[in-house]
């Protein structure tokens, strides 16, 4: 794993109003790593991925992108440094085919005409190449389940080659198959080299996919964890703060150091 | 059975197509070759609620073999030409109202609209001696832009479009009278030309069977030069026998239609409008960014704006096109009777105009549809009207039938979204 991460969060605070929604937080995400973030409701999992998604400014603190400080006010800042976020709702057309959702507000053209056979054959190439599981990308979304329609979802925000990939709630809602689906989707985006930051609830997700677990807890870091040598029991009780006191907090944070 | 054509016609098309069938993903719903292909893609279709114009065209073909049953007059040469004319006004109108009900939107006021672009053609050209072109540039101009107020108060302000076009309605239907002053019928010439848009005929025999033969023409070679680009991408692409056999069944259906034509007195201006409309707004929709954008906003609005889609602006202009479409048929309407009167589109006019959309297939709850469903529509509704006549029907009764086939129609749409849902592929 290279040294620097692609993205790194130093001290990022964000204010609603009276509320204190992030206090301080720090996340690294390196390239080819898979880190899930989790936190119980509230936690300030959102308000974070807004931060770096340019959706809502944070108030304090820097976002370094590859070592360098940058400021990200709007999505398109976002995507223009390479970072694409996958909604919860997923933002698909229902009544556009998977080739027309994919290329949606970026279509093709030749002669100011849409392009339907560049973009099929780019489709099925960026589909081919995440070994993705359509039985046409010519039937409209609807058709779909709703696992494929993650996969979709998920498709889409690489064809801006993005370095960076962040995932809300991704398997939330999916049977058993179609979490399968989604959770070999993920593996792959790690194997291709990106980095990946996976909002989940579901911990078995979490230990099945993730490398790293950053918990937040009420706004604040509440450790950060190597999967495979944790439990699942200490990552429940750091979301749920069963051990957050002194001792935890400083284990947490001399494992951190150590690693 | 398909496979044979190819062969014959060049074995190295065959290959090839063999090969792009193979190394396609497995996985993938690939058709199989044959008529067998065929069926099997259709049933996966229909059992997907993706019925697309299949009802209205069995529809169509029952209510003619009924009247034809009942009245040998029906499926005669003047009858059908002058349907061909008859649906025309209306069914331009609709062509505007489908893309408002691709939004998922409606516009109410489109009647009102057209009856206003008649009594402007007539007042500015008969009473104030404008050039007749000109008065039709004005009402055109004038439907387009209060079509596009109708989109500013629907996408700025957020006042629901079935408000603003009620409103609409109301409002374009009283200027309507005002413009028209005291007199209430204005008659305009004759021989002018907005008179001509229904009353000329290309009777040329050759204008039709050229016409059907351009188009037949123009149809296979877009097919054939999208297979041959889709074959040089490696992508799936419509095998020689199939592009024959669709331009084989259009080739029969226009050289039949020009046939009847030219055995009345040719082919009527108003109808290659039409057709000319249809395929450009066909174009628009489904080839052009412009019209992707209206289908994406019919299926999600927030996933159209988050994909950078202006919302606003494209609402607007399709309320704009809408608008633009009315005073188009209402020019027609106005044409045909050579007169703009008080009751220049009002009673059923509206109606029958969203009526159309819906029944040729065009889903009121946004995002599903197609130009096309303007005619197969006003084919259905002009059909029915035009049968009924001959049989002595009354009115009431025809709408009553109207009314019945509307209800059907939008049964099968609501029954084949709730199919298209639960038909989910796992």
């Amino acid at each position: 794993m290279p040294n620097e991460p692609v993205l790194a969060l130093r001290g990022i605070s964000k204010r609603f109003g009276a509320v204190q929604a992030l206090t301080e937080v720090h996340l690294e995400v390196h390239a080819g790593e898979v880190v899930a973030l989790v936190g119980d409701n509230g936690a300030g999992k959102s308000t974070l991925v807004k931060t770096i998604a340019g959706v809502g400014p944070a108030d304090g603190g820097v976002i370094e992108w590859c070592g360098r400080p940058v400021q990200v006010n709007r999505p398109h800042d976002a995507q223009e440094l390479g970072i694409a976020t996958v909604y919860q709702d997923l933002a698909l057309c229902d009544n556009l085919d998977v080739v027309g959702n994919l290329f949606l507000g970026r279509e093709i053209r030749r002669a100011g005409v849409l392009d339907e056979i560049e973009m099929e054959r780019r489709s099925r190439e960026l589909l081919h190449t995440l070994s993705i599981r359509i039985p046409s990308v010519r039937i409209p979304v609807a058709a779909l389940s709703g696992g494929q329609r993650q996969t979709v979802a998920i498709a889409r925000s690489m064809l801006g080659e993005p370095r960076l990939v962040i995932l809300d709630e991704p398997t939330a809602a999916l049977g058993v198959e179609q979490t399968a689906q989604v959770l070999d989707l993920v593996e792959r985006l790690r194997e291709r080299g990106l980095a990946v930051i996976l909002i989940s609830h579901n911990m078995a997700d979490v230990k099945a996919v993730a490398d790293t677990v950053a918990v937040l807890r009420l706004g604040r870091n509440n450790g950060t964890f190597d999967v495979a040598s944790t439990s699942q029991e200490e990552i429940v009780s750091a979301i749920t703060g069963a051990t957050d006191n002194a001792v935890t907090r400083r284990r947490a944070r001399t494992a951190e150091v150590g690693r | 059975m398909t496979g044979d054509i190819i062969e014959k016609d060049s074995p190295k098309d065959e290959a090839a197509a063999r090969g792009a069938v193979a190394a396609v993903d497995p996985r993938l719903l690939v058709r199989e070759e044959g008529l067998k292909g065929y069926l099997l893609e259709f049933w996966r279709k229909l059992r997907g609620g993706d019925l697309g114009s299949l009802p209205v065209v069995v529809g169509l073909a029952a209510i003619w073999a009924v009247f034809q049953w009942r009245d040998d007059a029906f499926l005669s040469p003047k009858n059908l030409s002058d349907l061909s004319i008859l649906i025309v006004g209306t069914g331009l109108i609709s062509v505007g109202v489908v893309f408002v009900l691709l939004l998922g939107e409606i516009d109410l006021s489109v009647g009102s609209l057209s009856g206003l672009a008649a009594a402007i053609v007539a007042v500015l050209s008969v009473n104030h001696g404008v050039p007749e072109w000109l008065a039709v540039l004005a009402a055109l101009g004038a439907g387009a832009v209060l079509g596009a107020l109708h989109g500013v108060f629907f996408a700025k302000i957020g006042v629901p479009a079935f408000v603003v076009t009620l409103a609409g309605l109301l409002a374009w239907e009283g200027l309507k009278q005002q413009v028209l002053g005291t007199t209430g019928s204005i008659s305009m010439d004759e021989d002018g030309f907005v008179a001509s848009l229904t009353s000329h005929y290309f009777s040329q025999v050759a204008a039709a069977y050229g016409a059907a033969g351009l188009a037949v023409a123009g149809y296979f070679l877009a097919q054939f030069l999208d297979a041959r680009r889709r074959r040089a991408a490696g992508i799936p692409f419509r095998p020689m026998a199939d592009i024959l056999v669709r331009t084989g069944v259009l080739a029969v259906l226009l050289l039949a239609a020009a046939w009847k034509l030219n055995e009345y007195m040719g082919l009527p201006l108003a109808l290659v409008i039409f057709v000319v409309v249809l395929v450009l707004f066909d174009f628009v929709l489904r080839r052009t960014p412009y019209g992707r954008k209206v289908l994406a906003l019919g299926g999600n609005v927030e996933a159209a704006r988050r994909a950078g889609i202006n919302v606003d602006l494209v609402r607007i202009s399709v309320f704009a096109l809408s608008g633009l479409m009315a005073a188009c048929g209402g020019l027609i309407i106005a044409s045909r009777i050579t007169s703009a009167a008080q009751s220049a589109g009002t009673g059923t006019l509206l109606m029958e105009a969203i009526a159309a959309a819906v029944i040729g297939g065009t889903s009121l709850f946004g995002g599903r549809g197609s130009v096309w469903s303007a005619l197969l529509g006003m084919l259905v509704i002009g059909s029915i009207a035009s049968g009924m006549a001959l049989l002595g029907i009354a009115t009431s009764v025809q709408n009553m039938i109207t009314g019945g086939v509307l209800l059907a129609a939008v049964v099968i749409d609501s029954v084949s979204r709730r199919t298209q849902r639960s038909a989910g592929r796992g």
